[in-house]
């Protein structure tokens, strides 16, 4: 069987007497799309800010490409290929579209200006936010340099969401991106979603929403109580045994025996 | 089929209230996007009304000489408000830049007089201790995550001490310098601009200004700045070293104040340990006159240096009208209340 690509072991990470994660272990492997499901608060975003470099496990271990790595910070990650759309999203409201698209990789001009002044090119900017907007299906947004607070809450996310797809080269981490998003607008998403695939590259997608789930995963994790409870084929298992194994009214047969 | 008019008029005369209601709440609310996206028009029709009354009031206050000593009053204040507005900009604050400048102006006066230092070494030095304050600043306050207000009121007091044990608490003064060190006072250089008479030092705080509005909008590292004053997680989980962007901000911070320490000399004439006492209090007014945002990434750059003049108008302006010195006092207050008020205002747009 092919190796994982992003894997963890054993992560532990405690706030005072919460108990956040309680030695997770998660795995993903090339090309896949992987869900990851569990009830609020079952600890889903502490793992994947632990994959992305947002908070430093306790204990564990976090590997790529079969190599231990630590990152200290998400640029870290980042710089590994591991873009994140946090559920907080990570929009500097004050900030126009573009610059946040942008924000930590400006572009800058070509010429002298560029080169010893540092002057950022907009216009490059500018054209390639609109086009990342526009491959969502966000054309209703006018002004690329209007304030992301200025947005409706979808379009935001729809802007973090366009943000990692465009940037991420290895791994692209989502951690509900749809949850403000209205039906027509999800679809998009689960269309970016497979698209990113078809490019080859891993997802992790963090949902409440099983029907999407069940959609677009070819594996889904159920986190449950701080660690990995199973992992379950979606074709194998229905949507209401899934929720069962979320809530722990059933206990999966994997665990059982 | 009689009463089909009746829905029909009710109908028109219920839209008419709607539309009319729609139409007056949005005018406050087009001012309140309009001031949210322009937040620097607050201050520039401020400084045109203040300008206005003034110049009815006394008919001398419209000369060419009176603005332009408007200027040179609030040159060394402005300057020293450049500095403030970075570190207020990533929801700081700086008690401890006119500490610093006097300091620094003290420093540069002793090396070049009583050590005998060449003034343009003594200058470079000077600006490099400016950058040594900020450091020290911006390590305690990323490093010991200690509040930008209780740092610098902490830095504020050991500049202050340092400035009086490095001066002996003594005066160089002007005949001094100009004998030998007079480049330290090249800053208060006037020159003629068709009736207006202006200082270098004028000119230095403009360019600070330029220079920073240029760093700010057109360079990754202002997009930083204001992404980091705007909402520090955010630009972390975004994967900016919001460490690394406040350190530079206090450092460029402590340059600009060295930059205002000799333009201060130039404007006093001499270097004495006791000048500037209110600089620190006076650049943060400056700062919210000119609608920066305290709670950070907000407000333009060019805001505070309409700041400043806004305060150098009303205080020439008050002065030519023979009103007692207390008013001035009284109508800054005023003005940064109303200041700190617009802010609020306009940012519960976005909530
Ligand atoms: N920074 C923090 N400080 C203290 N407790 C935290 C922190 N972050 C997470 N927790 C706690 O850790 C637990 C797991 O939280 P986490 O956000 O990972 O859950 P989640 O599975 O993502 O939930 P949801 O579906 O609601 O997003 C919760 O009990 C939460 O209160
Ligand atoms: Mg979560």
């Amino acid at each position: 069987m092919t190796e994982p690509l992003l894997s963890a072991r054993n992560l532990v990470k405690r706030y005072g007497r919460v108990t956040a994660m309680d030695h997770a272990d998660f795995d993903l492997y090339p090309g896949e799309i992987l869900a990851v499901i569990g009830d609020n608060g079952a600890g889903k975003s502490s793992l994947i800010k632990a994959l992305s470099g947002a908070v430093r496990p306790d204990e564990g271990e976090i590997r790529l490409d079969g190599k231990p790595i630590s990152f200290d910070s998400p640029l870290d990650a980042r710089k590994a290929g591991i873009e994140t759309v946090y559920q907080t999203l990570a929009l500097s409201p004050a900030l126009s579209i573009s610059d946040n698209m942008f924000m930590g990789r400006e572009i800058v001009r070509k010429n002298f200006m560029g080169k010893f002044f540092g002057m950022l090119d907009k216009p490059a900017m500018d054209s390639f936010a609109r086009e990342k907007l526009s491959e969502l299906g966000l054309m209703t947004i006018q002004n690329i340099s209007q304030p992301v607070e200025t947005l409706s809450g979808g379009q935001r996310q729809g802007v973090a969401v366009a943000r990692a797809a465009a940037f991420g080269s290895r791994v692209i981490i989502l951690d509900e991106p749809t949850a403000a998003l209205g039906v027509k607008e999800s679809r998009r998403v689960l269309d970016l979603i497979q698209d990113v695939r078809s490019r080859g590259i891993p997802i992790v997608l963090i949902s409440h929403n099983m029907p999407h789930v069940f959609e677009v995963a070819d594996r889904i994790h159920i986190h449950r109580l701080g660690k990995r409870l199973c992992v379950i084929n979606p074709k194998e298992h229905s949507m209401s045994d899934a929720v069962a194994y979320m809530t722990g009214a059933k206990v999966p047969d994997e665990v059982a025996a | 089929m009689s009463d089909s008019p009746d829905p029909v008029v009710q109908r028109n005369a219920g839209e008419t209230v709607a539309q009319f209601d729609h139409h007056s709440r949005s005018l406050l609310d087009r001012t309140q996007h309009f001031l949210h996206q322009y937040p620097t028009m607050v201050p520039v029709i401020v400084l045109v009304l203040s300008l206005i009354a003034f110049g009815m009031i006394s008919p001398n206050f419209f000369s060419a000489f009176n603005l332009s000593l408007i200027l040179q009053q609030v040159a060394v204040v402005g300057t020293l408000a450049a500095a403030q507005s970075l570190v207020i900009l990533t929801a700081g604050i700086d008690l401890s830049v006119g500490a610093v400048m006097v300091l620094i102006s003290v420093i540069m006066g002793n090396l070049a007089v009583n050590f005998g230092i060449p003034v343009p070494i003594a200058i470079v030095i000077g600006l490099a201790c400016g950058a040594g304050t900020g450091a020290l600043n911006g390590l305690l306050v990323t490093r010991l995550k200690l509040p930008p207000f209780i740092t610098t009121l902490g830095t504020w007091n050991i500049f202050l001490a340092l400035n009086y044990y490095l001066s002996g608490r003594e005066t160089i003064r002007s005949q001094t310098l100009d004998a030998e060190a007079s480049l330290l006072k090249f800053f208060g250089t006037r020159f003629n601009l068709g009736g207006a008479v202006l200082t270098y030092g004028v000119i230095l705080m403009i360019i600070v200004f330029a220079v920073l509005y240029y760093a700010l909008y057109k360079t990754a590292w202002g997009r930083r700045v204001y992404a980091v004053g705007d909402d520090p997680e955010s630009a972390a989980l975004a994967g900016i070293q919001t460490k690394k962007v406040l350190m530079s901000v206090y450092v460029v911070a402590g340059v600009i104040c060295g930059l205002a320490a000799w333009s201060s000399i130039g404007r006093v004439g001499s270097i004495s340990p006791t000048s500037f006492f209110e600089a620190n209090l006076e650049s943060i007014t400056a700062v919210v006159i000119g609608g920066i945002s305290l709670f950070g990434g907000r407000g333009s750059i060019l805001g505070p240096l309409i700041g400043a003049l806004i305060v150098g108008v009303f205080n020439s302006g008050l002065r030519l009208a023979g009103v007692d010195v207390l008013w001035q006092l009284f109508a800054t207050g005023w003005l940064i209340i109303f200041a700190v008020a617009i802010d609020q205002w306009i940012r519960k747009v976005s909530s």
